[in-house]
Parts: structure tokens; C-alpha cells; sequence
């Protein structure tokens, strides 16, 4: 068998270990009901929303499309880092604790193998949570409001599908910042063998980093912040698309991303498993 | 030389922080034996164990396993390796059949192809079948065991690794163990066998190694470890002292005088070294002693431990 098909084997049956737990599926199931209940508050609701500027929130009645874009903001806030924080908790720590660890490494898997095989399926798992919030959204908001062309912010008017294009764009591109939260959720995960301790320490950071972020003062600092540029996905909806901010903050992902890769590979190769 | 074993280490020591968990020990596991490896809870031998499958690096010595002589390369050589280190872990919510299917996913040598029928051969020879699909978290402790035994056996394996593997069986399930064990060594598998039970590994090993406190106090063939220990021969008369006079010409050491242990006995103890038996007895009967009883007994595993260690077996280190 060819080392990329034995890789895979290995990714899916990771995948399908994340997929099968009770817990989370109940986190997609969260992760699912908050755009629906926004719709369906939203749609009760018959007071007019005056004077707060172009926000999704006050387009939705005209549109179900930009639920989608209201639920994405709601939710990289905290559920979606949340959702990142539990799995990476899960990755390494959580098999530590549980001993499976040392009989996966017996088997054998080289370590450097099963981190990649690890970090990718966090990144499948993120890539699958912003995907469900947004087929949610649609779908809750194209039942209650229906789905047609769309405006953008500055008024011109594009088709359905060209909306869609860009709501895939905005989904890529949280889908690679939630993926350098992964990457520091990894390096977490070695450092402990309490899952929760892992998780509690990612979410932690991930608060920590929207507080920095929200003193003025401290704006010497915020373009360094992971966190700084996640609302810069709205910018697909500007026509034409504004890339800079989203090109920035891809970049400060990446980099993100490297650092905590290669300490979570520097930690976990020599580390001594005697849980 | 080194080809004929399987394991071997040279001084080989693991030290955490200011405890020498392992310190500086020999080990050799001759291809084709089964080694049973001893010692009382918390003398290194899971550490130990550890080292050998890469999963704690040693803070000092060399390990060779089935011929591999560096991490990377011993890394390659577990797949002919099984092992069960200190006690079964599985994700409890998966059953048992599929902890064995995601090990063998895992794998990168494992063909997919023939997956399912070496996980139902597994799970059949370690009798546990009839819950293969019940999940991990409801097995009890003796079918934990099986599943881990289980797993080790998805491959055909030179060399198995048992830490404890009948820790938790009732005593069926440990007969069992050992018997699967004797079939695994007759097939060609080599075995290392750790236990602080003697009594539960002593009549499959045919070698041993004896670890107290993370020293190695004595290795060899099971005749060479007992046979290390003297023999007690124990004369049952009445005429203590003529006896004692004979023995102690003879060279015995430590008469012990058998009537203060127990109302009865007309009796004493002693250890004869270098000295046939049949002469023992001769040189008594020819200065008048009435012998009413003689024997010969040679040591238990036990007796040699306490005689290695000064303590008894199952004393934590
Ligand atoms: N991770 C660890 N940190 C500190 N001490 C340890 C660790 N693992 C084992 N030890 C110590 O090393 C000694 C040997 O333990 P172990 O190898 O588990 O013994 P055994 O398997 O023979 O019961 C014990 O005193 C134990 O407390
Ligand atoms: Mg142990």
C-alpha cells in the first residue's frame, strides 16, 4: 500500500472517530441552531431595526441569503473557536489521557505522522463547522425569507449565485484562520494530558485575543493578533471583492499556523509518553 | 550472539527527576523463549518496557529489539512487535471490533483488504467474540485484557510484549492467557512477560529476569535463576545434637531446630552445600542417628526472590 492511501486510511478513520462522538455531534447540532433561531427571531420580529448602518442583521428580512453572513459573524466569535478548542483538545491530550496514545504509537505510527494526520483532521473538523452554520443559515433563511439576487454593501445587485461564489470565499477564508487556531490547539494538546485543561486554555486565548483587541490603546498590537482580521470576511460582499484585509490577515494566519506546527512538533517527537 | 536475541540492553537507566526508575540494567530475551519478567510494583518494568517500544527515551544505555539498534530503526521493527503496556486503553464509546479497526487503520503496513479478517481471527482467538461489538466502556476488566491482547495479535507478530497481562483475570481467564501464551511461543513468537505475580507467568517462561528496585538482581534460564538458590534439607529425628554434630562437619550452615516451631516436630533445618544428599544421610545413619525423615527441597521462585532482595515479592519499591 502506498504511503499516501495508508495517510488517508488513517485520516479518515481520525475523521470518522471526531464524526462519531456523541459530543460532537451535539456541538454541530449547536453550531446548526443558532442561525435558525436568528431567522426565526428575526422573522417574529416586526419592529424595523433604525439607523445602525449596513449591518447583515437589518438586510436579512429582505433576504434569507444574508443569514448566512449574520450566523458567520455570530459565530467565529466563540462558538466556531469553541468548536476548534474541544477537538484540539481531544487530539493529542485527550488520547494521552485515555491511554490510547501509547497503543497508537506502538502500533507503529511515527509521531510526526500522526500529528499531520491530527492537525488535518482539526482542519477537516473546522472546515465541516463553518459549513454547517452556513447550510443552516441558508436553508433556515431560504424557508423564512426566501433566497433572490443580492445587494451588495455598495448597492449594485448580483445574482444568486455569484452570492454563493462569495459566501464560499468568506467560508475558505475563516475556514484558514480557525485552521491557525488549530495549529495553536495542537501544540496545547501536547503540552497536557487533560483534554479539558487543552481546550479551556485554547478558548482562553481566543477571549483574551478579542479583549486585546477591543482596547484602542492597544492597537500597536492588533494587527498581531490571530483574531484582528476574522470580520474582515464581510469584505466579499463589497463589490468589487476588497482582498487587502483578508490578504493580510491570511498571511497572519499562515504564519501563525508555521509557529505552532513546528512547536508542537518540536514538543510532541521527543516527548516521553508515560501516560 | 546478538542474533539469537531478540531484546537486549546495555545499562540501560531511565531516571525521573530525582528517581532512578530504571538503573542500568542487561536485559536478554533470547529469540524464541518466553521471558518472564519479575518484580514487585514500581521496580521499572513497565518503564522499562516503555523504553523498549520507543515511548519513554532512556536516560542512558542501548537498546537492540529484534536486531534494531536506534530509535528510527526500532521505530520500523515494532510492526513484528505486539504489545500490552500497563493495562488495556481503548476509547471507551467505540466497540470493540472498532478500537481493533481504527489500530489497524493506523497501521501503514496493514493491507485493508484482508483488515476484517484478521480483526475477526484476533478477537477469536482471544475468545472474546461474542462482545466484539459491545462498546469498550461496558467490557469488564478481563475482557479490557482480552481486547489488548487482541490487538497485539492483528499482525503477525516475531515478538510479543505483555506488561501484566493477567492483571484483572479471574483465575480461569489467567489459565487461559497462559495457555495462549505457550501456543504463541510454539508458533515461533518470542515472549517477554511481565508480572509482580509469579505464581500467575513461573510455568511458561523459560527464561526469567528479576527486577528490584530498577536493578536487575538476577536473569538467566528458569534452572539458572532457581538453581542459583541452595537447596533446604530438612532431617526429621530425635537426636538433635549427634545430627547437628554431623551436618555442621559436613559443612551445613544456619541448623535451625525445628521443635520450637510447632509441638510435634522432632525436626531441624539446614543448608548442606556441595554435598550429595545420599552422603548427607549416610554420615547420619553411621554416627547413630535415628533418622525418621529426610528431604531435599529446592527454593521456589519466592524463596530465590527473598534471598536476592532480602524482601518479599510483593513489596513496593
Ligand atoms: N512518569 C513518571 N514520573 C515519575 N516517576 C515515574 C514515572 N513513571 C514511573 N515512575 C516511577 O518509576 C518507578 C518504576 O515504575 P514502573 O516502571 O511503572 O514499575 P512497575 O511496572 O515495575 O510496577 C516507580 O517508582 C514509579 O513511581
Ligand atoms: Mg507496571
Amino acid at each position: 500500500m502506498s504511503a499516501v492511501s495508508s495517510f488517508l486510511r488513517l485520516l479518515a478513520s481520525e475523521v470518522r472517530l471526531i464524526a462519531g462522538r456523541r459530543r460532537n455531534q451535539a456541538g454541530v447540532a449547536v453550531l446548526a441552531l443558532v442561525p435558525i433561531v436568528m431567522a426565526v427571531a428575526i422573522r417574529a420580529s416586526t419592529a424595523p431595526r433604525p439607523g445602525r448602518g449596513p449591518d447583515f442583521f437589518s438586510s436579512i428580512a429582505g433576504n434569507g441569503f444574508f443569514v448566512a453572513l449574520a450566523a458567520l459573524a455570530a459565530e467565529i466569535t466563540l462558538f466556531l473557536p469553541l468548536a476548534v478548542a474541544t477537538l484540539s483538545g481531544d487530539a493529542i491530550a485527550g488520547e494521552a489521557h485515555g491511554g490510547t496514545l501509547r497503543y497508537l504509537l506502538t502500533v507503529p505510527v511515527r509521531r510526526t505522522r500522526l500529528l499531520a494526520v491530527k492537525y488535518l483532521s482539526l482542519v477537516v473538523g473546522a472546515a465541516i463547522g463553518v459549513a454547517v452554520v452556513v447550510l443552516a443559515a441558508l436553508a433556515a433563511g431560504g424557508l423564512l425569507f426566501g433566497l433572490g439576487p443580492v445587494t451588495l454593501l455598495s448597492g449594485t445587485q448580483v445574482g444568486l449565485g455569484d452570492a454563493l461564489g462569495r459566501l464560499a470565499v468568506a467560508c475558505a477564508y475563516l475556514t484558514l484562520q480557525l485552521a491557525a487556531l488549530a495549529a495553536i490547539g495542537l501544540f496545547v494538546s501536547t503540552l497536557t494530558e487533560q483534554p479539558i485543561g487543552a481546550t479551556i486554555t485554547v478558548t482562553l486565548l481566543v477571549m483574551t485575543m478579542w479583549i486585546l483587541d477591543g482596547i484602542p490603546q492597544l492597537d500597536g498590537l492588533h494587527p498581531w493578533l490571530l483574531v484582528d482580521r476574522w470580520s474582515a470576511f464581510g469584505d466579499v460582499m463589497r463589490d468589487p471583492i476588497f482582498w487587502d484585509t483578508m490578504a493580510t490577515g491570511s498571511l497572519v494566519a499562515l504564519a501563525y499556523t508555521a509557529v505552532f506546527l513546528s512547536a508542537a512538533w518540536a514538543r510532541f517527537a521527543g516527548k516521553d509518553i508515560t501516560s | 550472539m546478538s542474533a539469537a536475541l531478540a531484546v537486549r540492553t546495555s545499562s540501560l537507566a531511565k531516571t525521573f527527576g530525582a528517581q532512578r526508575a530504571v538503573d542500568g540494567i542487561d536485559l536478554r530475551v533470547p529469540a524464541g523463549g518466553v521471558y518472564g519478567f519479575l518484580g514487585p510494583n514500581g521496580s521499572g518494568k513497565t518503564t522499562t518496557i516503555r523504553m523498549l517500544l520507543g515511548l519513554v527515551r532512556p536516560s542512558a544505555g542501548e537498546i537492540e529489539v529484534l536486531g534494531a539498534g536506534t530509535p528510527g530503526a526500532i521505530v520500523d521493527v515494532l510492526h513484528r512487535v505486539g504489545a500490552l503496556v500497563e493495562g488495556p486503553a481503548f476509547h471507551p464509546y467505540l466497540s470493540g471490533r472498532a478500537n481493533l479497526r481504527r489500530l489497524d487503520a493506523a497501521d501503514a503496513r496493514a493491507d485493508p483488504r484482508t483488515s476484517r479478517t484478521r480483526i475477526d481471527a484476533a478477537i477469536e482467538r482471544v475468545g472474546l467474540t461474542p462482545a466484539a461489538d459491545k462498546r469498550f466502556r461496558a467490557y469488564s476488566l478481563g475482557m479490557k485484557q482480552r481486547l489488548a491482547i487482541a490487538a497485539a495479535l492483528l499482525a503477525p507478530r516475531d515478538l510479543l510484549v505483555l506488561d501484566e497481562p493477567t492483571n484483572g483475570l479471574d483465575p480461569q481467564g489467567t489459565r487461559e492467557v497462559r495457555a495462549l501464551i505457550g501456543a504463541l511461543a510454539r508458533e515461533g513468537t518470542t515472549v517477554l512477560v511481565s508480572s509482580h505475580l509469579l505464581s500467575e507467568i513461573e510455568q511458561v517462561c523459560t527464561h526469567l529476569g528479576v527486577m528490584h528496585a530498577g536493578r536487575l538482581v538476577a536473569q538467566g534460564s528458569v534452572a539458572e535463576v532457581l538453581g542459583g538458590a541452595d537447596a533446604v534439607t530438612r532431617v526429621d529425628t530425635p537426636d538433635f545434637v549427634p545430627a547437628r554434630d554431623v551436618l555442621v562437619r559436613l559443612g551445613a550452615r544456619d541448623v535451625r531446630d525445628l521443635r520450637d516451631a510447632a509441638p510435634g516436630v522432632e525436626a531441624l533445618e539446614t543448608v548442606v552445600a556441595g554435598v550429595p544428599p545420599e552422603r548427607v544421610v549416610a554420615e547420619l545413619v553411621a554416627a547413630g542417628v535415628r533418622v525418621r525423615g529426610f528431604a531435599v527441597t529446592a527454593p521456589g521462585l519466592e524463596e530465590r526472590f527473598i534471598a536476592l532482595t532480602g524482601e518479599g515479592f510483593d513489596v513496593s519499591g
